[in-house]
């Protein structure tokens, strides 16, 4: 039963309507996946009985013959999305115990159109990390390891989702991107992840982390797997006056896989200093395969690339440090046990340094500094005139004619768990180094698994497409996902 | 429409052991904004509900909420801009400003800090009749409200009600334009009566939908002059802020104590320190809440959760020509139509309602005559049931019936206000009344000379003694009156007393 849940989306959709296999046989195929899969931690709120009904449902629908493409698809959620009286803490201690009493609007508009819930998955806390490691539920790890069989990190902040999918406990999860959240561990677990245009996806119901640059994507085995989710998850949401008023197209429908005569730029900003050999070959290597489809490579320059990191790490604290302040113990969640005179102050203190972890604090001391007064312009307002200026070198880059940028995904594959431990938190956060200016610019992306590092592990390339241009990009990425025919699953260990 | 014209007030002058000192206040008003719905969710505003009951998820903060303007407190927001004469921005921003506490959920208040929705504005603030300043207004922004917090319902804990949190407040910020307690609270009412009329806060203080916070400094005669000739705050003394006062009384007790504070602090040799100040209205004292050091370091940042607030000029446009007649103009109008005093279309003026009742009243023929029967009978009959407008027994057109009947002689003033009273007390249309219980008045001369001709026979003695002294013969006219019932017209009886005791 377990070959099941190795189904694409489109490979589970066309068997479902061909009625060669039922919604509740896929279903019960991940839950006996996930049973057996704990040694992953990918998953950390188990909603079986949920996910059984919702089968059920999804085969009648199935069998009257009304079903949408992601009808009877077995998917896992990401901890920072609120499902309805399911268990949500956003991988924190201070959320503890709490359970929403409503419905992100993105997992609403999947269980509308027939998706089948599995569980709630492990990601880093309040999704600040870049390894899982952050998360109150310890480290969601790696389906594949190295030569030297040490654990590996699948990556974050969306860890448990990209470690699911490598795995094939689901067909597909949720992830969600603030600066390389999905694009990171897809890369590092040889998975497609796809960062639609901020704006795309609502965020209302998604736990908020820096809210100018949160936006939810899927996090699949395949480009066109992303293009069908993606239909499912997107669409204006008057409830997120951020949310964009466009039509969703028929993102699937765009993968003709002809891309003759466009332009891919790439950009020589990214070709970082002290770039692995193995993710310079492999940039050049796609580059050659977008070029034998018929595109144009061109050689571009983003001349403010190297000022996106600091920028990122100025303007995503300052937004968390002000979004987490209402976790303060008062009406849901984590709250200390108070000493005798303890006061409103003492309950604050206490509840936040409980609740939050190291890393989360972290970030949350540094937006309230950048945002304190004599500091704001230096660092917050710097920081967003250096994010216009990033927006701009992209806009310019797709003025002259360029149809999609090429750039790595991460600087290096997955990395062992623990192994940044005594790192400085700065070494961390360069792993975000390709991905955040994405973020700032508001730009879609997507990483698609091309080849094995040296160690054996998979590396990434990643594509920046136009804004409100997904349908392009995924066509873009499917031709290179295509041409590169990454076809390597990690050994089954656990 | 009249030109009114009006002189400078003098300001406030505190005469200290050192010199004379003049008193500087500028004023942020917080107006609740008349609306169902709270500025970014879809809850009630309802006052006097159940604790936590007009909560939406929103406002309680929980994870994943977001805010989504209400396009309704926009609209009361640039119809109060547009009342106060004010600049209209069509680009505004929110921001958010952060702090901790257990009635603020999300952490941070949502407000205007850079780009306010309304700019530069004025208020006539009339002091007495040909008196009056005109207080300059900075901004207007929009924000939230915040909850309440209750420290005295338990001994070991506080509760929390949140259903204000989030209700939409209009902060109103005047320039340093007012120079007295008097003044400041002037400002106030009129402020508060351009809301009430423009239907955007319904100015009830005792609820909380109006407070004040008030900035109070004292400086030397001269000082201020120099201030407004060049805009530097150079020239004025340092302020102290008085929070959250929510009655005219308190606010200006509370601008003459702390300024009187300041004045002996200053004539001490000491300084001022620029801080935020508590107004305790038992010990008639201001007390500092934080001083500068202490203050609050905001970290307003623009919200991420909303786009900037963009207008078009023609919504604008038609809020504008929507407006209703402001106070200045209808009592401009008033004096102008009717004929009215400037004390009675102030006071005729001073809530719509009166306005409203008036003008029906009016429509009776003689509006000067409505003004006095209002202002007089009305609402001293009012005030002794303690009654407001609203529950009036006598409806304005029953007053107008009233007023008709005296314009046509029909009835004398006095008889009017007998006629008054039945109509207060029993209802009815006057007319009618007056109709069925003979109340007219007698204007038939043979019939009234029929009644002094008998009095006259009746008393010879009364009749030697008026004709040596005129002036009794008052008398007779009494008896006349009482004779037909104070129906006969007094003046048709006056003549004839004179005629036939040949005076």
């Amino acid at each position: 039963m377990g070959e099941l849940a190795k189904l694409t989306i489109a490979g589970a959709r066309d068997a479902l309507r061909k009625g060669e296999v039922t919604a509740v046989e896929l279903t019960e195929a991940c839950l006996s996946s996930i049973a057996e899969a704990g040694a992953l931690n990918a998953f950390v709120h188990h909603t079986p009985e949920i996910a059984r009904a919702q089968a059920a449902a999804a085969d009648d629908r199935l069998k009257a013959g009304d079903a949408p493409a992601m009808c009877g698809i077995p998917l896992g959620v990401k901890d920072l999305f609120c499902t309805r009286g399911v268990p949500g803490q956003a991988a924190s201690r201070i959320l503890e115990g709490f359970a929403p009493e409503y419905e992100s609007t993105v997992t609403a508009k999947l269980w509308e159109a027939g998706s089948v819930m599995l569980g709630k998955l492990n990601m880093d806390e309040f999704a600040m990390g870049s390894s899982n490691e952050t998360s109150v539920y310890g480290a969601a790890v790696n389906p594949w390891k190295g030569t030297d069989g040490k654990a590996l990190t699948p990556g974050g902040s969306s860890g448990g989702s990209a470690a699911a999918v490598a795995a094939d406990l689901c067909l597909a999860a949720t992830g969600t991107d603030t600066g390389g959240s999905i694009r990171q561990p897809a890369a590092f677990t040889g998975t497609t992840g796809l960062k639609p245009t901020y704006g795309r996806c609502s965020r209302w119901g998604i736990v908020a982390y820096a809210s100018s640059l949160d936006q939810a994507g899927p996090m699949t085995k395949t480009v066109r797997d992303a293009a069908i989710m993606l239909g499912a998850m997107a669409g204006h949401d008057p409830k997120d006056s951020t949310s964009a008023d466009l039509a969703v197209p028929d993102f699937e429908a765009m993968l003709t896989g002809d891309i003759r005569g466009q332009k891919i730029g790439i950009p020589r900003e990214y070709r970082v200093e002290g770039m692995r050999d193995d993710l310079a070959k492999l940039w050049d290597e796609g580059a050659a395969m977008l070029r034998d489809a018929g595109a144009e490579i061109v050689d571009i320059s983003l001349p403010h690339t190297k000022y996106a990191l600091p920028a990122y790490y100025v303007i995503a604290p300052a937004e968390a440090s002000s979004n987490l302040a209402r976790y303060d113990g008062v009406r849901y969640g984590h709250r200390a046990t108070l000493a005798q005179g303890d006061g409103i102050t003492e309950m604050y203190e206490k509840t936040r340094a409980e609740g939050f972890g190291p890393e989360v604090r972290r970030r949350i001391m540094v937006g309230t500094y950048v945002l304190s007064a004599g500091f704001y312009d230096a660092y917050y307002n710097q920081a967003r005139k250096v994010r216009t200026l990033i927006k701009r070198d992209f806009e310019q880059a797709f003025a002259a004619g360029i149809d999609a940028i090429l750039a790595p995904a991460t600087p290096t594959p997955a990395f062992a768990l623990g192994g940044m431990k005594n790192a400085d938190p700065v070494e961390m956060y360069l792993n975000d180094v390709f991905t955040v200016t994405l973020n700032l610019a508001g730009l879609p992306g997507i990483a698609v698994p091309v080849g094995l590092s040296g160690e054996g592990l998979p590396m990434g390339l990643q594509l920046i497409g136009r804004p409100w241009e997904e349908g392009a990009l995924l066509n873009q990425a499917q031709v290179l996902e295509t041409a590169a025919g990454f076809a390597a699953k990690p050994g089954k260990w656990w | 429409m009249l030109d009114l014209t009006y002189d400078t007030p003098k300001p406030k002058v505190i005469s200290g052991a050192t010199g004379d000192w003049e008193l500087v206040i500028g004023m942020e008003i917080h107006a609740q904004v008349s609306s169902e719905a709270k500025l970014f969710s879809g809850a009630s505003t309802r006052f006097g509900a159940e604790p936590n009951s007009n909560v939406a998820f929103v406002d309680a903060a929980m994870p994943g909420m977001l805010p989504v303007i209400n396009e309704f407190c926009v609209e009361q927001a640039v119809r109060t801009g547009l009342g106060l004469k004010a600049d209209i921005n069509l680009v505004s921003a929110f921001d958010r400003k952060n702090y901790f506490y257990p009635d603020l959920p999300q952490g941070y208040q949502i407000s205007q800090l850079y780009h306010p929705i309304v700019g530069e504005g004025e208020v006539l603030v009339e002091l007495s009749e040909g008196i009056a300043r005109l207080v300059r207004i900075e901004r207007i922004h929009l924000e939230q409200d915040a909850g309440k917090s209750i420290h005295d319902m338990d001994p070991h804990m506080s509760f929390v009600d949140l259903n204000r949190t989030g209700v939409a407040l209009m902060e109103i910020v005047s320039r340093p334009d007012i120079r007295g307690p008097e003044e400041a609270a002037a400002y106030v009412g009129k402020l508060r009566q351009i809301l009430r009329y423009l239907g955007t806060c319904d100015g009830n203080m005792q609820n909380g939908n109006l407070r004040a916070d008030v900035n109070v400094s004292v400086c030397r005669p001269g000082q201020y002059e120099k201030y407004q000739a060049t805009q530097d705050f150079g020239h004025l003394g340092t302020r102290c802020e008085i929070k959250n006062m929510n009655s005219m009384r308190f606010i200006q007790a509370a601008i003459e104590v702390e300024a009187r504070r300041q004045i002996a602090i200053l004539e001490d040799g000491g300084k001022v320190d620029q801080e935020t100040r508590l107004y305790d209205p038992d010990k008639n004292e201001t007390r500092s809440l934080r001083s500068k050091e202490e203050a609050h370091d905001y970290r307003y940042f623009p919200c991420p959760d909303l786009m900037p607030l963009e207008i078009e000029q023609g919504w604008v446009d038609d809020i504008a020509a929507a407006l209703p007649e402001l106070p200045d103009a209808k009592k401009a109008r008033f004096m102008q139509d009717f004929g009215l005093t400037d004390y009675d279309a102030a006071v005729l003026t001073a809530e719509l309602e009166n306005a409203a009742f008036f003008e029906k009243a009016a429509q009776g023929g003689d509006g000067k005559l409505a003004a006095n029967w209002v202002i007089n009978e009305l609402f001293g009959r009012l005030k002794k049931d303690d009654r407001a407008i609203a529950d009036s027994p006598v409806s304005p057109e029953q007053l107008a019936g009233i007023i008709r009947l005296i314009k046509s002689d029909a009835i004398s003033g006095k008889i009017a206000k007998d006629l008054f009273e039945i109509v207060y007390t029993e209802g009815g249309d006057p007319e009618a009344i007056v109709e069925a219980r003979g109340m007219k008045q007698v204007t038939d001369t043979g019939a009234i000379e029929a009644a002094v001709d008998e009095i006259i026979a009746a008393n010879p003695a009364q009749v030697e003694k008026a004709k040596a002294n005129p002036k009794l013969a008052g008398w007779f006219v009494g008896q006349v009156m009482k004779a037909t019932g104070g129906k006969a017209n007094p003046k048709a009886v006056n003549d004839l007393v004179a005629a036939k005791l040949a005076l």
